[in-house]
């Protein structure tokens, strides 16, 4: 089967600074596909190279099967949401989901139909003469989906879409655009920092750090078996256990990382598991995190809210299931 | 938003901001009295007559007609250099970084930095070395040397604040460089270059030094008059002049007005 975006050690340099550094990558038709990692990991020029914006130092990027290097962005059937959402200020809104059929030459009567079409996708119906500065973030945001999605691209791109919606609004959109991708069919490339965002949507996920691909695996891979260091502590803020510590446990000297909600904190200063002091507890909600210090070694640990909870400074007792300490990849 | 909503001004600060107005505004209506007086030889206040007589002797005088069009055509062409050179550099300088743009964006700015009698005496001298004999066209490279700058300056700040990946969503869309410049750039910048473009023209059109440097035996308007007010001969003429060029000015420039202000409302509601 061809892959909708295929990237073979694909390289791009910025003078010194190697933005994206031998990539190889395989996204498959119809898939959700995450790009996770901190700011300046070089998954946003990942979508740049995608979207034509950027091209490749070295390497060749293949789109469905055709070789993107040297193909302008106006050439490509690949369409971005961008992250401030660019939507046309002097247009409005139906002019602007129209715009990519209008440069088409298509009729005026069938874009603006098209555009109508897609504006009630987006659950915006009857928006089509307000101005983008009318509008709510929220709501910009669908018009910029339905400005992409109206050219029935191959691949939809979107850089940290949800980034400048507030935590409500971020979690609706969420679903709906996991719901919409769904229902559409169509491969949605999704840059994020977010990692929560990046679970919870994706079929897939990369994590990017340093220009590199760190790991690429479903969401529970990521979460579950982390291959490094990196990865572990990125994606859900996991413990990562010095080779030593892990070597008491698993009988191998290797890196490894144990979960927060997999830790099980108890009282007193004996008994058989890790001696810790409790630093600083955080209630969060539905949990509460407790920071706690394992001889130097500093742990986090997630527990049920209503758990009865240790005072900070006390002596407590660590326990884990020994099954739920992953062992890393990473060389020690 | 009415400021006359706050309290009232004292009575003083209200007359010292008329004298204001009248010392601004009376020597310029004194200007088109003086057209309708019948003394020719000198400004004589009161005017010892009335008469419209002027109007039909400058309309049949060539000279003024030659000055009005080498002014038209010379602030015409210069703004359409200005135009192309202006934009094109404000783009450059905006859009993208490249070794030297500071310096560049000041070398531009120059020219009108620095006084006309620079810019004229060095055109003059470089054109005297180059052999290039005074023209129209040296006339039109002056004027273009500070009409650039106006519009490099309404359209560098339009494009700051001008969304840069709005020309990558237009290409994203499928625009090639021509269309995202018709459909996207321009309808975002066109206030500006209009605004620019006025200035420009205005310019040009009232500029001594620089073109008394670079003309040959052409007059533009503004010679014309200078020249006008040395010969004790109709005079008045040289005031209808001045009153048709105040007019025809003025309306483009209330025009741009209320152009730019639409414009800026619609501008700062993509906000």
């Amino acid at each position: 089967m061809t892959s909708a975006v295929s990237f073979q050690k694909v390289s791009r340099h910025f003078g010194s600074v190697r933005a994206v550094d031998a990539v190889d990558l395989d996204i498959a038709p119809g898939e959700f596909f995450a790009m996770l990692g901190p700011s300046g990991s070089g998954k946003t020029t990942c979508l740049r190279l995608i979207a034509g914006f950027e091209q490749p130092t070295a390497g060749s990027i293949s789109i469905f099967g055709e070789r993107a290097e040297g193909v302008p962005p106006y050439r490509r059937n690949v369409n971005t949401v961008f992250q401030d959402y660019a939507l046309f200020p002097h247009l409005n809104v139906l002019d602007n989901v129209a715009y990519g059929l209008m440069v088409k030459g298509i009729g005026k009567l069938a874009r603006q139909k098209a555009a109508e079409e897609a504006l009630s996708l987006v659950r915006l119906p009857g928006y089509g003469a307000r101005r983008p500065g009318q509008l709510s973030g929220g709501q910009r945001q669908r018009v910029a989906l339905a400005r992409a999605l109206v050219n029935q691209p191959k691949v939809l791109l979107l850089d940290e879409p949800l980034g400048a919606l507030d935590l409500k609004l971020r979690e609706n959109m969420q679903d709906e655009l996991k719901s919409l991708q769904k229902a559409l069919g169509i491969t949605f490339v999704f840059v994020t920092h977010d990692q929560g965002e990046a679970l919870s949507m994706a079929d897939r996920v990369a994590v990017f750090n340093d220009g590199k691909i760190m790991q690429i695996g479903t969401p529970e891979d990521i979460y579950q078996r982390p291959k490094t260091r990196f990865v572990a502590d990125f994606v859900g803020s996991s413990n990562v256990l010095p080779p030593d510590f892990v070597q008491r446990y698993s009988g191998q000297h290797r890196w490894g990382s144990l979960r927060p909600e997999s830790i099980r904190v108890g009282r007193g200063a004996k008994g058989d598991g890790v001696a810790a002091r409790l630093v600083s507890t955080n209630y969060l909600g539905a949990t509460t995190r407790l920071a706690l210090d394992a001889d130097g070694l500093r742990l986090h640990a997630i527990v049920p809210a209503g758990t009865a909870m240790p005072e900070e400074g006390e002596a407590v007792v660590l326990t884990f299931n020994r099954e739920h300490l992953h062992l890393m990849d990473e060389p020690t | 938003m009415r400021s006359d909503r706050g309290p009232s001004a004292p009575l003083g600060l209200k007359i010292a901001a008329a004298c204001g107005l009248l010392f601004l505004h009376l020597p310029i209506l004194l200007i088109f009295v003086y057209a309708f007086t019948t003394e020719e030889k000198s400004f004589v206040w009161p005017p010892p007559g009335l008469t419209t007589q002027w109007f039909a002797v400058t309309w049949n005088r060539p000279d003024v007609w030659e000055a009005l069009s080498l002014s038209v055509r010379v602030a015409a062409i210069s703004t359409a250099i200005a135009l192309v050179l202006g934009t094109l550099c404000a783009a450059a300088v905006s859009q993208t970084r490249f070794f030297g743009r500071e310096t560049i964006s000041l070398l531009v700015i120059l020219p009108i930095a620095l006084p006309g009698i620079i810019t004229g005496i060095a055109l003059r001298s470089a054109f005297s070395l180059a052999d290039i004999p005074f023209s129209f066209w040296t006339i039109v490279l002056g004027h273009a040397t500070f009409c650039v700058v106006v519009v490099y300056n309404n359209a560098v700040a339009r494009f700051r604040r001008t969304s840069g990946s709005m020309i990558e969503a237009s290409m994203d869309l499928g625009a090639d460089g021509f269309q995202t410049f018709r459909h996207v750039v321009l309808p975002n910048i066109a206030t500006a270059l209009l605004a620019g473009g006025m200035l420009a023209f205005a310019l040009s059109f009232d500029e001594v030094i620089v073109t008394t440097f670079t003309a040959g035996q052409q007059q533009t308007v503004p010679i014309w008059m200078l020249e006008e007010l040395i010969r004790p001969r109709q005079r008045p003429v040289t005031n209808v002049v001045a009153m048709v060029v105040v007019l025809v000015t003025l309306l483009p420039i209330l025009l741009a007005y209320y152009l730019t202000r639409d414009g800026d409302q619609i501008a700062g509601s993509g906000k």
